[in-house]
């Protein structure tokens, strides 16, 4: 083995690579729950490919047939109805498991220098990964992805001048149609995930070149073993993280296999009560609402009387979160040692981002929207307080050597 | 900080069914594990739901299979359609049936909609109460009307078995006017069953309705706590793994 | 710094244990995918038999009609034909059909069919899946004096008589497949279905 192993090294970085990102990858001895994100996400995007592929293989992206081949997955393949629960309750677990791994980075800072372009990689990631969901969503065909479709293309028709011709560029049509799914189908399955792959690899590179961040902040390339150089806090990844990413996984499947198994409908959020109707372009499901990973950002769309506007806060709410590294101007990383303004900030953001969400699912009455309203200036103001109070900040002292 | 995210999350998990009009529900008192139940509502759904209402996503032997019938029982209870051919309708043929929309609509105004997956877009519990929910409206075209689904096209065809409903109304006052709306129906004609022997025709009509809107589901559930265990079994192992390795760390 | 000795033992048997009981799962998981490629309900179900009108045709003519995506020959012998299939049997493979699986019970006689004069056939050659031409012509230059009319297969040179039956010292080894057929009228045969006479 050890010269076989020989062989592919003198030809190609195998022990190089495995090295420099596992076994000699110096990460912090001191990750907690919050640090487990990074690598489910990555073993979620693994388990969309397959079970992806696998459905690929019988699903029928033509408007006639897209419904039933559905049902035929769901019926007639041999456990297709297995692949596909993955794939459903996979879409809902990417963006929780991304949502955590998103907030740990906004508590512990690891958005800040030298690390801006790992989070930079991570939001266009975010960005992928939306319209990656929203275009494998129209693929069933039902009435929720039909009208799902038609409300967030026709959002396009809001820009001024190009509006139109833009939406109509989009659909391929003059209302969602055949066209609208095939080319759909075509970026869900081939370029969307090449887009992501790439953006998942260039995100762990640029990781593995500055080293991971940790709950305290505290950079522990600072302080280096004189002889061998290595990080006083830090371990290599492999064996200590591999073997405690494993449990990790695990207690994730555990939980995934639950909610797979027991509750695929998710009560009618993962899985839409409407989808289960076939598309019908001449009648709108009483109630539209996104998939539930959306909502905060359609609450706040809802929230603003004009279209373009409504649109614009939508995009900017997004769009914030890509400058975090510019508006965080506190030297502090981590929430530990930051004040009690920043704590409440953070709070406040996380439950407004949940309470929208809710919003976002009601049926619109002028309460709804007058909390929506509330909420969205809740979530904007975030940025607006921390970029005001993080440039003098008053932070506790951060010590020089990790915590436990 | 994470436990009070995660109570509010889980304090927003809607709890409440309600339906269009808000007329509340009863719930359908199904065991979808009993494929007895399952059998006789199969049974009824074709005696008389079929005649009209395709269910194109399902085939004939599929549910031979999950509910113990034989060929020769499917043959006798469920088929008894011809193909386009002339020929008898194969064990392994999609439930469709011969009405065309156009013929739907002009019979009764609408397309009469597949059924197939009707269990999992309304649930059970609407279907359940829509059986039982039509009562005698002299203004529709059918003679009857439903209080789940209001000036619905469809005929009361299970009015032979429950007996024929009227609407008893109840008069409230809205922002200073008297508005009219149906408190409750009542029997007025009886039918062939009585109410409890009726609900449990509807009962097992619905049990039937949610099978069909996802035969798998028994076989799902019973492949899930097997691979739950063994991923109880693995953790073990993983966790043990794990705190050896990480007494070097300090 | 750790001050236990590490016990390499004890590391090396958790290292194996998981491994064994997670590779126990890898393959697990493995099952439904690759089940998923077995044939669906829809194949299974989809051979609906055909009905085929043989009314009007002649004497040495052959009839091709399609039954779950394969070509299936009803050729119309004459008793010259039929005359002529014991000529070849030490030439044969498997002269009288002894290979059950090639033809269903009722077709395992000398004329390997329901009725003498009409041979049904599923033309697909047993070697490697071509579809053999008909050649009914006798001694002709390409095939021999001895040839007493049959199937040639263009691919690899295999060929049958006039019952489908496998010459031997061709690739191909089995018997013309007979497919499941009876007569729903004299003038109609359906194939892919085993029953009686209307």
């Amino acid at each position: 083995m050890g010269k076989l192993i020989g062989w592919i090294d003198d030809r190609f970085p195998l022990t190089k690579m495995w090295n420099e990102h596992l076994a000699e990858y110096y990460a912090p001895k001191n990750f907690n729950f919050w640090y487990f994100f990074g690598s489910l996400a990555l073993m979620v995007l693994v388990i969309q490919i397959v079970s992806g592929i696998f459905l690929a293989m019988h699903y029928k992206p033509d408007a006639d047939l897209a419904f039933s081949s559905v049902e035929y997955i769901m019926r007639d393949v041999p456990y297709g109805w297995l692949i596909r629960y993955i794939h459903s309750t996979g879409a809902t677990a990417f963006f929780i498991v991304v949502y955590m791994h998103m907030f740990r980075g906004l508590m512990y800072g690891s958005y800040k220098k030298p690390r801006e372009l790992i989070w930079l990689f991570g939001m266009f990631i975010y960005l992928a990964l939306m319209a990656e969901a929203f275009m494998g969503y129209l693929l069933p065909w039902g009435q929720m992805s039909y009208w799902g479709a038609q409300v967030i293309i026709s959002l396009f028709g809001a820009i001024p001048v190009i509006g139109d011709d833009l939406t109509l560029w989009i659909r391929g049509d003059f209302v969602i149609s055949d066209a609208t799914l095939n080319r759909f189908f075509a970026l869900h399955v081939i370029a969307l995930p090449l887009v992501l792959i790439f953006l998942v690899v260039a995100h762990i590179l640029a990781l593995h070149e500055v080293g991971s961040n940790n709950p305290d902040g505290v950079e522990i390339k600072k302080n280096k073993d004189p002889v061998t150089h290595i990080p006083l806090d830090g371990i290599p990844f492999h064996p200590y993280y591999t073997v405690k990413d494993i449990v990790g996984v695990v207690v994730f499947l555990f939980i995934f296999s639950t909610v797979m198994f027991y509750f695929p409908d998710g009560g009618g959020y993962f899985l839409e009560h409407a989808n289960f109707v076939a598309s019908n372009p001449l009648k709108t499901p009483v109630h539209i609402a996104p998939v539930w990973y959306f909502t905060p950002f359609y609450a706040i769309l809802r929230a603003v009387p004009d279209k373009l506007m409504g649109v614009g806060a939508m995009g900017s709410a997004i769009v914030l979160l890509f400058f975090m590294p510019w508006i965080d101007r506190c030297k502090v990383k981590s929430i530990r040692y930051r004040s009690s303004i920043y704590k409440v900030n953070l709070t406040v953001f996380a439950i407004s981002f949940v309470v929208l969400g809710w919003l976002a699912m009601q049926p619109v009455t002028s309460t709804i929207t007058m909390l929506s309203r509330v909420f969205s200036i809740f979530y904007f103001g975030f940025f607006v307080v921390l970029f005001i109070t993080s440039r003098n900040e008053v932070t506790k002292p951060v010590p020089d050597r990790v915590t436990e | 900080m994470k436990k009070q995210i995660l109570i509010l999350l889980l304090s927003i998990l809607p709890l409440a069914v309600y339906a269009e009009g808000n007329v509340h529900l009863e719930h359908a008192p199904i065991d979808t594990s009993d494929m007895a139940s399952v059998q006789r509502g199969a049974k009824h759904f074709v005696d008389y739901c079929f005649s009209c209402h395709s269910a194109k996503y399902m085939r004939f032997n599929r549910i031979g299979r999950d509910t113990g019938m034989s060929d020769a029982e499917l043959r006798e209870n469920l088929i008894f359609t011809t193909n386009a051919k002339g020929a008898p309708t194969k064990l392994g043929a999609l439930m469709t049936v011969a009405m065309t929309d156009d013929y739907a609509k002009q019979a009764f105004g609408a397309a009469v909609p597949d059924l197939t997956l009707e269990a999992r877009a309304r649930g059970v519990d609407w279907v359940y109460t829509y059986l039982k929910s039509f009562y005698v409206d002299p203004h529709r075209p059918t003679g009857v009307n439903n209080t789940v689904f209001p000036d619905v096209a469809m005929p009361d065809v299970l009015a032979s078995l429950q007996g024929m409903q009227k609407a008893m109304y109840k008069t409230e006052e809205h922002q200073g006017i008297q508005v009219e709306s149906i408190d409750h129906l009542e029997l007025e004609q009886p039918g062939s069953m009585t109410e409890e022997e009726y609900d449990a025709f509807v009962a097992d009509l619905v049990n039937f309705m949610s099978y069909l809107s996802e035969p798998v589901q028994n076989e799902r559930k019973s492949l899930g706590w097997k691979v739950l265990l063994y991923l109880a079994v693995f953790f073990v192992f993983a966790y043990l793994l794990k705190k050896e390795y990480w007494k070097d760390v300090h | 710094m750790s001050t236990d000795v590490v016990d390499k033992d004890r590391r090396r048997f958790l290292t194996a244990a998981t491994s064994v009981v997670g590779a126990v799962g890898v393959g697990f998981v493995c099952v439904p995918f690759i089940e998923s490629w077995l044939p669906s309900e829809r194949a299974k179900n989809a051979g609906a038999p055909i009905d085929a009108n043989i009314s009007k045709l002649d004497e040495g003519r052959m009839l091709t009609v399609e039954w779950q995506s394969k070509p299936v020959w009803i050729v119309r012998r004459s008793q010259q034909t039929l005359d002529n299939l014991p000529k070849n049997d030490d030439r044969l493979r498997d002269p009288h059909s002894e290979v059950e699986s090639q033809q269903p019970p009722y077709a395992k006689n000398e004329y390997r069919s329901r009725k003498p004069e009409f041979l049904v056939l599923v033309g697909i050659c047993t070697h490697l899946g071509c579809s053999p031409t008909y050649r009914p012509d006798i001694g002709p230059a390409d095939l021999g004096e001895d040839w007493l009319g049959g199937f040639f297969c263009p691919c690899h040179s295999s060929t049958y008589d006039m019952a489908g039956r496998v010459f031997q010292g061709v690739p191909a080894p089995l018997n013309l497949l007979v497919p499941k057929h009876y007569y729903l009228t004299d003038n109609t045969i359906r194939v892919g279905e085993d029953g009686e006479a209307a």
